[in-house]
């Protein structure tokens, strides 16, 4: 063999054990940080039964809460951010007045998915309803479509955001159900600060639930029923 | 030597033309800049009114690129000679147009930087997405028709080419009016009558816009325009103001039969404050009523009368647009039928909106581009309409 080769076979052979070695940590780091994690399960469906008799007006823990959860600044300018809200709603024919929290209603059939033209806005295969902060251009799009007001954009910079929920200035944000929460198996921070217990959460679809038991047993409503998104959040009381 | 003098202040004149544009430009640029730095905090849009007068200036600029080509396809498929000597004029307009509309839309975005991910990442059920393939489309297609036009060899392809244009052009002026027409949820939308209100509505304006830009060429060139040529475009343009009046009133009349849609519409037509002015005033009497008076009024109809209706039927467009996309979104969104609603969050009032400055610079930045573009055309080629001494057809 002539010299010419062998030292070809050489310098080959050094290359690829230094490309392996400059790949691999970065390799090992990205398993590491990606790690096996399991997806969603389209065996699940998250939801939420509200007990509006159980709503008290004055109340405002759930704000609160969603609020600190999410970090929120709380403030009810026309371009904060409002993640979850209090309403309160009377009945124009006997003046019956009703009070209940208001927020993304995680549809079955969301209008925001479907007006979105970057597929930012998504359901995840368990039923919650996200925006993907990476995909969203900040068109408005999904606002405009939403039945319930549910989302809003960041009009500003942010400071002090929490580490578990990214938010970004330019781009279109709601409730994630806790999406965070959720999958560390913690239930979602209003469900959790109700101190009159009116927010149940749980899968819809576990017949062993208490979600599940009781959306069956007493009479409950979809907002805008009307419009057959089937919604995941139910309201019992109205 | 006198007229080397004239034509070097008509040079000079064309460069402060240029100049007035590109600064109009920079001032869109400079709009841009802000609210990319600052976020939409600067404007006047909220979380209520999500979409303001940037949409407004962009959606008169699209729905007007779709019309104008109406003098096209009435020259390359029904075959009128003196339309077809306007086509390349009007597919300019259509391009300079659509380019300034467009931009005001992208730069509007809350992240004009990620445009890309609307071509990487494209849903399908999304009209939105649907409106990137028919605006680029659009472009290409009518980029391919000039050039049928304007060099010999490519004639043979003409007439298909300007099929392709006019069934395009429909296509899209639907997915306009579909974008609002998809918002079920809304009262001001969620209605079927919209695309085709959109598509007589882009004639009348499209038209309108040709008609000012060409009576400015031809005072440029010193020439005169026929004044049978005259006589049939502005009847034609008469013709399409009613139509788009006759849309509006359906799409008017339509909600008033529906008792959910009652207050939406007396907010719209009385109470609303500036909405219903701006209709009364602003969209019927001065961009419809006085219009038409100046077209058809015995004695009238003559050329500054025309392009007088012209600007107002332009004027009236926005007025429209105006009450249309910000006077719906400031009517509550009616999320409980029959309860009274309060919130923190706006539910149950009349959402309050206040354009600011630099909403109004990248609007006219937009209107810079399509202005920047045509004049420069026009400059260095060949748009001026060739007419043949007039034989009606």
């Amino acid at each position: 063999m002539s010299d010419t080769n062998t030292q070809r076979r050489e310098f080959l052979k050094t290359s690829l054990g230094a490309a392996a070695v400059a790949i691999a940590p970065g390799m090992l780091l990205y398993s590491t940080a990606n790690g096996k994690t399991e997806g969603a399960s389209s065996q699940v469906r998250w939801g939420m039964l509200i007990d509006t008799t159980q709503c008290k007006p004055d109340c405002n823990d759930c704000v609160t809460a969603c609020n600190t959860e999410n970090g929120l600044s709380g403030g009810k300018s026309a371009t904060d951010s409002q993640w979850i809200r209090k309403i309160e709603i009377k009945d124009v024919s006997n003046g019956r007045v009703t009070s209940l929290p208001m927020m993304c209603q995680h549809c079955e059939h969301p209008p925001c998915v479907d007006v979105c033209p970057t597929q930012a806005s998504f359901k995840r295969a368990d039923g919650i309803v996200l925006v993907d902060r990476h995909l969203c251009i900040g068109c408005r799009y999904c606002m405009m479509a939403c039945p319930y007001k549910a989302r809003s954009f960041v009009h500003e910079t942010l400071t002090d955001q929490n580490p578990d929920v990214p938010r970004g200035k330019g781009t279109v944000e709601a409730c994630s159900l806790c999406v965070h929460r959720i999958d560390k198996g913690q239930i979602p921070a209003c469900a959790e600060a109700c101190q009159n217990k009116a927010i149940l959460f749980g899968n819809l679809n576990d017949t062993n639930s208490e979600i599940y038991n009781k959306v069956r047993s007493v009479a409950s409503k979809q907002i805008r029923a009307d419009l057959q998104l089937n919604t995941g959040v139910r309201y019992q009381g109205l | 030597m006198a007229d080397l003098s004239a034509l070097r202040s008509m040079n000079r004149l064309f460069y402060v033309l240029l100049a007035f544009g590109g600064l109009a430009a920079l001032g869109g640029a400079y709009a841009v800049y802000m609210m990319e730095h600052h976020g939409h905090i600067i404007s006047g849009m909220n979380n209520q009114i999500v979409w303001g007068m940037p949409h407004v200036f962009a959606i008169f600029l699209i729905v007007a690129a779709s019309g104008v080509l109406n003098v096209a396809s009435i020259g390359s498929v029904f075959g009128k000679a003196i339309y077809k000597a306007r086509a390349p004029l009007a597919s300019l307009l259509s391009i300079a147009m659509l380019s300034g509309g467009l931009a005001v839309l992208m730069l509007d975005l809350g992240r004009p930087d990620r445009i890309i991910v609307a071509a990487t990442h494209y849903n399908l059920t999304s009209v939105f997405a649907w409106n990137v393939v028919l605006y680029s489309g659009m472009f290409s297609l009518v980029i391919v028709y000039l050039w049928t036009m304007m060099e010999r060899r490519m004639n043979v392809f003409n007439k298909a080419a300007g099929l392709a244009v006019f069934v395009w052009r429909f296509v899209l002026t639907t997915g306009t009016g579909l974008i609002f027409a998809f918002l079920t949820a809304r009262q001001a939308y969620g209605s079927a009558l919209l695309p085709p209100m959109f598509i007589v509505l882009s004639f009348a304006w499209g038209l309108a816009v040709f008609h000012v830009v060409q009576a400015v060429i031809y005072v440029w060139n010193e020439k005169k325009l026929d004044p049978e040529i005259l006589q049939r475009k502005k009847n034609l343009l008469g013709v399409f103001v009613i139509g788009s009046l006759y849309m509006v009133a359906t799409y008017h009349f339509t909600n008033m039969y529906f008792a959910h849609q009652h207050g939406f519409e007396l907010f719209i037509l009385r109470d609303g404050g500036i909405y219903p002015n701006l209709f009364w005033w602003g969209y019927v009497v001065l961009g419809n009523v006085l219009p038409l008076l100046l077209i058809y009024a015995p004695g009238l109809g003559k050329s500054k009368c025309v392009m007088a209706a012209a600007l107002l039927v332009v004027l009236g467009a926005f007025a429209l647009l105006y009450v249309f996309i910000i006077g719906g979104q400031a009517y509550p969104l009616n999320i409980f039928p029959g309860y009274e609603v309060s919130s923190s969050f706006a539910d149950g009032q009349i959402a309050s909106y206040t354009p600011s400055i630099y909403e109004f610079l990248l609007g006219f930045g937009g209107l810079a581009i399509a202005f920047i573009i045509t004049t420069v055309s026009v400059r260095v080629l060949n748009f001026m309409p060739q007419d043949k001494p007039y034989i009606s057809d």
